[in-house]
This record gives C-alpha cells, structure tokens and sequence, in this order.
C-alpha cells in the first residue's frame, strides 16, 4: 500500500506540473467542473443532506465559486478529504481548492506552499466535555483521556496548552470526526477538542447536547480558511473575490432577496461595480461582469449564508462574534471593490 | 588412421549476441535491466523535477526538529519538545512491540488450531474449521475495527469504578478492565530483587538442562526419570525461597482510580489490545491453516509406524509428526510473520501511534513533507521484514533436514 501511495505522489507530482503551467481557472473551464476538498462530514460546515447533496458553511464558498466561473453553482465534483488527506489532495492537482475548515497557519502557506485566500471563520480551539464530569475550567483537566482529530493544528496546539499549564493528558489519535465523536460519546476519552465551531457541530449532532459543555477556554487563534496552490495567482485571485465578494456584500446590503433589483443598476458605485453593471471588475478575473452575482445568488451573502449553517437559529447555534462585519465590531472587512 | 580435430576456435562476433544461445539470454537481459534503470530514473528524474517547479525538495531537516506533538505510548522517554526522529523511534517501537506480541500470540494459536483440526474429535474439528474460516475471510481491518468497537461499548469507563457502590470493580482488587484498555499491576523492584530475577532466569536454564538429561539417560540406558513435578520444583523453588528470605523485595504498584483516569500500574491500552488480538487471531487462522497442510504433508504410514512402537497418540505428534511437519510449516509461517508486521500499519484505525501514524501520519501532516517520509517508511518496513525473514531462514535452516 505504502508503494502505490507513493508512485501516486510521483505520477500525481507529474500531473500537476502540467496542469499549473495550464492555469486552474482555463482547466475548470474546460472541465466544466470544480474539484473542491471538504470534510468527510461535519454538519453545518460541510456534509451531505437527506438527497446526498453536500451542504454547509464551507460547501457554500465552493457553490459561490463554481457559480461565480462556471454560471452553474452546481458543477461540482466534491471530494471529502482527511485531516491527513486534504493538502496532498490539494499539492497534487486532484482539487482545485480546499475548503474544509483549515486554519491558516506560517508554514502550510509558507512550507507547504500553499495560498490562503482569505477566512471565512475566525476560530479557536476549545473543549467539550460532559457536564456530569463537573469539570468548569480547561485547567482543571490534569490527568484527563484527550480525544483528538490527527493531522491538525489542534494536536499541536493541545501539545503546547498542556506543557504550558504543567498538567498530564493522555492523547487519543482519532482519523475522523464521526469516530472521534463515537469514542467521546462511549467515555472512551473524558474530552474532545478541537476548534469551538466544530465543537458545536458536534454537539449539536448528539443525542442530549444539553449534557455536554464547551469550556469557557479558547486556547488558539484558528482562522480558517479556503485555500489554493501556491503559484497560480489568477486562480488564487477568483477564490479570494468569491469570498470578498460575499463578506462585501453583506457590508453593502446586498442579499439574495434584493440583488434582482440592485443589479438593474443603483446610485452606489460600490455596489454597481460589484455587481458589474459599472466597471470592468469582472473580466480583470478573466470571468464575465456577472460573477459577483451569480456567486452571491447562490445562497446568499455571507450573513446569510452563516444564519442558514451555523448560525443561532440553527442546531450548531454559533454567535457571529469575531465573524461579525469590521462595521459591527468583528474581524470581517472586505477590502474594496474598485 | 582418423584425427578428430577441434572445430576451429570461433572468434567473438558482436552478432553472436543475438545469434547465439549462449549469449542470447544475457543480451536480453542486459536489454531490460538498462530498460528498468532508465525508467526509475525517468521517474526519480521526473519527481525532483516536479518538486523544484512546485518549488519544493527533498530534504530531511524536519527530523531534526521539534515534533510538537504528544504520543500516548511512549517506550522510551518522549514529550513535544522530542526532535520528529524521536517520534519517528517510538513508533517503530510501538510498530515492533505489536508485532512482536502479535507474532507469538499468532503461533500459539495457528499452531492449536491446526493441530485441533485434524483432531479426531468431530466437535473440536468442526470448532477449528469455523474458527479459521471465520477469520482468514474477513479483512483484518474489520477485526481490528470490531474489537475495539466491542472494547469501547462494552467495558465500563473508568467514572463506573468511582463512587461508594460502583457499577463496576476490579478483578481480584488488582486489574481493572476498562473501555480505554486493561490496567495491571506493576512490579516495583527493591533492593535485592536483582538476586530474584537472575536466579530465576537460572531455574529456567535448570530446568532445560534437567530435560535434557533426562532424555539422554533415557536414550542411553532406558531408564525414565520422572519430569513434570522435577521441572516445576526446579523452576519455582529457589526464586520464591529467595524471595522470602531476602525479605520480599519485589512488590507490586496496584492500579488505583486517580481524577480522571487510573492511575499507577501498567497500561495497556485499547488501541494496542485490539491491534494485537486482531492481528492474532486473523494470521493465526493462516498460520493453522499452514500447519495443517504441513501436517497432512507427512505420510500416514509415519503415524501408523509410531503407534505400532506403543506410542500414545499426543507422543506421535509431539515426537514424530510435529518435527517432520515444521520443515513444511516454517517457510510459509515466515510470510505469515512478514504480512502480520506490514497489517499492523492499519493501526492507526484505532489510534494506535505506530510508525505509519507518527512519521507516517502526525509528522507527515505537520511538516508536509510527504514523499520524504513515505521513503522512510518503506524503508523501514523493508528493513524490518528483511530482519523477520533473515532470523526466521536461520532458524529453517537449522530446523531442516539434515542430509546424510
């Protein structure tokens, strides 16, 4: 098995070089559809639903991108990817991007030679645990079984919480999410942590959430975020205004009830130029005047598109916080369109 | 008169390489040898290649740095601050732990069952050929998968031993079984309890070197000496008299419920329980399988031979059969061994922190550098089977007929 992986990587590293001097937005063109990397499910940022279509938070900046070049938000081929998975996935050319909750970190954009094209959830890493254990505090965990999603910056940051406070745990490696959850729900593991969205997820997932508590602590900075290759700038140009575009649109009041309307044409500048009826931002990305708003017909602006995933009124119930717009105290600022 | 003349000496013509039989086979030979070289070195050309136009290379500076990452089973001292080389050391220690338990529980039971389903018994037969069909027919991964499933549902967590009336106690107050693995007591080694393991180490030469005197005074002149209490005697006495008179300075550490988890004694976790019995008992299926072909391999008349000398019947298969049958056995039971160690890298399906889950898995992830560290561990396995295979020929060589 470890053979075949590695020919993969020696004839997938061929394949790629082929496809960067080609350009990825002239390939999804001609392919006609997105190769986008997700999770292998974790409601409301990314899962199938009842019909098998993939739905959630992440799921949406895919849709607002494939919308956004190829007029049909769903020409996309999704491809669920691991923790361990996703940035060989991405490096080797079987997707396109990668949007699936990864926190942008020094060395993935530096190292791993990838391009982060912005965040679309500012997040932080947190604890769940079950309430009958009366546990109130992270710093009164010395001792505690740790489940843990491998491969990911939590496990690191998990490392260094616990050196920090002088406290023992005992780590439990889990590949997926769905297992982790199993493990944590059996008592397997006195505590699962991962990023606090996540932790909602999750726990909105279970049988009684009300029996289980997400402590108070955030012990890391996670921005996440959709990602691209290192490399091909024009594709990483297409994925970054996608992603303003909808963070701008919501700044500017612009929704999917009233966007019919304000794309006939408006007395603001900076909403005719994102809607293309002023400006030629549009084919600047090498799309035509129309992406915008195809991208934000899809499902709505970003504030849209977090009140119907993950939002209060959902099971996840997450607060906007820091991902409420720069004009609302949070740390959403779209820079402008012009 | 008639001379035979030698037919003239026929010089070297570069066409003799493919007229020629004699030659033939070596140029063609030679042909796909050079054929194969380029094509590896098209495709190492190739990767270095594409890794410089990503922008990339082959470098393994990483292992030098630190690992950031906590292991749980840790066989020598490690913590996050620990260079990924170390990591990449505990889990080829993990790795060569579980196989080692797992290549020996196998041959227990693969040997039982083999032997067991020639027995006589039709219940017993029938038991083994269930046991062996049962799991060589099911992917080793499901029984991985199964058995920790069953540990994690089935066994109380550790909060079920708090509490004044408990759901859930331990064993003899010593060993607690529980859904994150089976806690035992631990040995504490006091002053003196270096005498008690050396002469027990002694009791058990003792006690080979007593069989084996015994054998050559049975070969020799007949006479037989008795050899199960003898042998017990000499293996327990003198290490349980010296314990007591050097004042019982071997005790145990129990394991006892601190905050969240137990604490003291041994741990053995789920994760290596279920790798472990998994591995057993699916190779251990092939390995009886391969002893009963080895065993069917040797002629009745063997058998029927014995028992005309008033041989009983265990005496037949522990003096005659079994000795003929494992030069048949060993060779396949090798692969065996081999493919046991190359399955436990599913380990990582129950978070067991083998070397495919740290080099291969955490330190993959964290440094990204992904064909590195796949090149290591193929050369460790490689390494590690070619050790198996070359211990094991030792031991098939010393085990084989010897030719007179």
């Amino acid at each position: 098995m470890k053979t075949s992986v590695f020919f993969a990587a020696m004839t997938a590293a061929g394949l790629s070089a082929g496809a960067a001097a080609a350009g990825t937005l002239d390939d999804v063109k001609a392919r006609g559809t997105l190769n986008c990397g997700v999770t292998t499910g974790l409601v409301g940022f990314a899962a199938p639903n009842a019909n098998g279509e993939w739905e959630g938070f992440d799921v949406a900046v895919c849709r607002a991108v494939a919308a956004a070049v190829l007029s049909d938000p769903t020409a996309i081929e999704f491809v669920p990817t691991t923790g361990k998975t996703r940035f060989t996935a991405l490096a080797s050319g079987e997707i396109d991007m990668l949007a699936r909750n990864t926190t942008w970190t020094f060395t993935r954009d530096v190292d791993l030679k990838f391009e982060f094209t912005g965040v679309n959830y500012y997040d932080g890493q947190g604890f769940m645990v079950p309430k009958a254990l009366g546990v109130s505090s992270a710093k009164e965990l010395d001792g505690a079984t740790v489940c843990i999603q491998t491969g990911t910056t939590t496990e690191l940051n998990l490392a260094d919480f616990f050196r920090k406070n002088n406290m023992d745990y005992e780590p439990v490696p889990i590949e997926t999410n769905a297992e982790s959850q199993q493990q944590y729900l059996a008592g397997a593991c006195d505590v699962y942590t991962t990023d606090r969205s996540g932790l909602a997820a999750t726990r909105a997932s279970f049988e009684n959430p009300e029996e289980h508590a997400i402590l108070p602590e955030t012990i890391s900075k996670e921005p996440l975020g959709p990602l691209v290759r290192h490399g091909d700038h024009e594709w990483g140009d297409v994925v970054r205004w996608t992603l303003n575009a909808l963070i701008a649109a919501e700044e500017l009041g612009v929704t999917s009830a009233n966007i019919e309307e304000l794309a006939k044409g408006t007395n603001r500048p900076e909403v005719n130029r994102l809607l293309g009826t002023e400006g030629t931002l549009g084919e600047m990305l090498g799309l035509d005047k129309d992406w915008a708003k195809r991208a934000i017909m899809v499902g709505g602006n970003y504030g849209e598109l977090f009140a119907k995933n993950i939002g209060e009124s959902t099971p996840i119930g997450l607060a906007r916080g820091l991902n409420a717009q720069w004009t609302d105290g949070g740390l959403l600022y779209a820079p402008p369109f012009r | 008169m008639t001379t035979l003349t030698d037919p003239p000496e026929e010089s070297f013509r570069l066409s003799m390489l493919i007229n020629d039989t004699r030659y033939r086979s070596y140029t063609f030979q030679f042909i796909a040898l050079m054929l194969l070289i380029v094509f590896m070195s098209y495709l190492g050309w190739n990767l270095v290649q594409n890794l410089a136009e990503q922008g990339q290379n082959i470098s393994y500076r990483f292992l030098g740095e630190p690992s950031g990452y906590d292991i749980n089973q840790t066989p020598i001292e490690y913590d996050s601050q620990s260079t990924h080389l170390r990591a990449s050391i505990v889990g080829v220690l993990n790795t060569i732990i579980v196989a080692f338990l797992g290549c020996v529980s196998a041959t227990i039971l693969g040997v039982t069952a083999g032997v067991l389903r020639l027995s006589p018994n039709w219940l017993v037969r029938k038991l083994m050929a269930a046991y062996v069909e049962a799991f060589r027919n099911v992917p080793v991964l499901i029984w991985i998968l199964i058995i920790f499933s069953i540990m994690t549902a089935a066994m109380p967590a550790p909060s079920a031993f708090r509490g004044d009336a408990p759901d859930a106690s331990m064993v003899f107050g010593a060993v607690a079984f529980t859904n994150r693995g089976v806690y035992v007591p631990s040995p504490i080694w006091g002053s003196g309890s270096l005498i008690v393991v050396l002469l027990f180490i002694a009791s058990v030469i003792g006690v080979f070197a007593y069989r084996r005197y015994a054998t050559k005074l049975l070969y020799d002149t007949g006479k037989l000496l008795p050899m199960g209490w003898p042998s017990l005697a000499i293996l327990v006495l003198p290490s349980v008299i010296a314990y007591y008179i050097l004042g019982q300075p071997i005790s145990l550490e129990y394991p006892e419920l601190k905050g969240f988890n137990f604490g003291g004694g041994i741990h053995i976790r789920g994760s290596l329980i279920a790798l472990w019995f998994a591995l057993a008992i699916y190779t251990g299926a092939f390995i009886a399988e391969n002893v009963r072909a080895g065993i069917q391999a040797i002629s009745r008349g063997q058998t029927e031979a014995a028992a005309s000398l008033g041989l009983r019947p265990r005496r037949i298969m522990n003096l005659v059969i079994l000795p003929q049958a494992l030069r048949i056995v060993i060779p396949p039971v090798i692969s065996q061994y081999l493919n046991l160690t190359k399955n436990s890298s599913l380990a990582i399906a129950v978070g067991y922190m083998d070397v495919t889950g740290t080099l291969g898995g955490i330190t993959l992830n964290q440094t990204g550098r992904a064909i590195e560290t796949v090149l290591m561990l193929m050369l460790f396995y490689l390494l590690i089977s070619l050790a198996i295979s070359g211990v094991m020929n030792l031991y098939n060589n010393a085990m084989k007929l010897q030719e007179r």
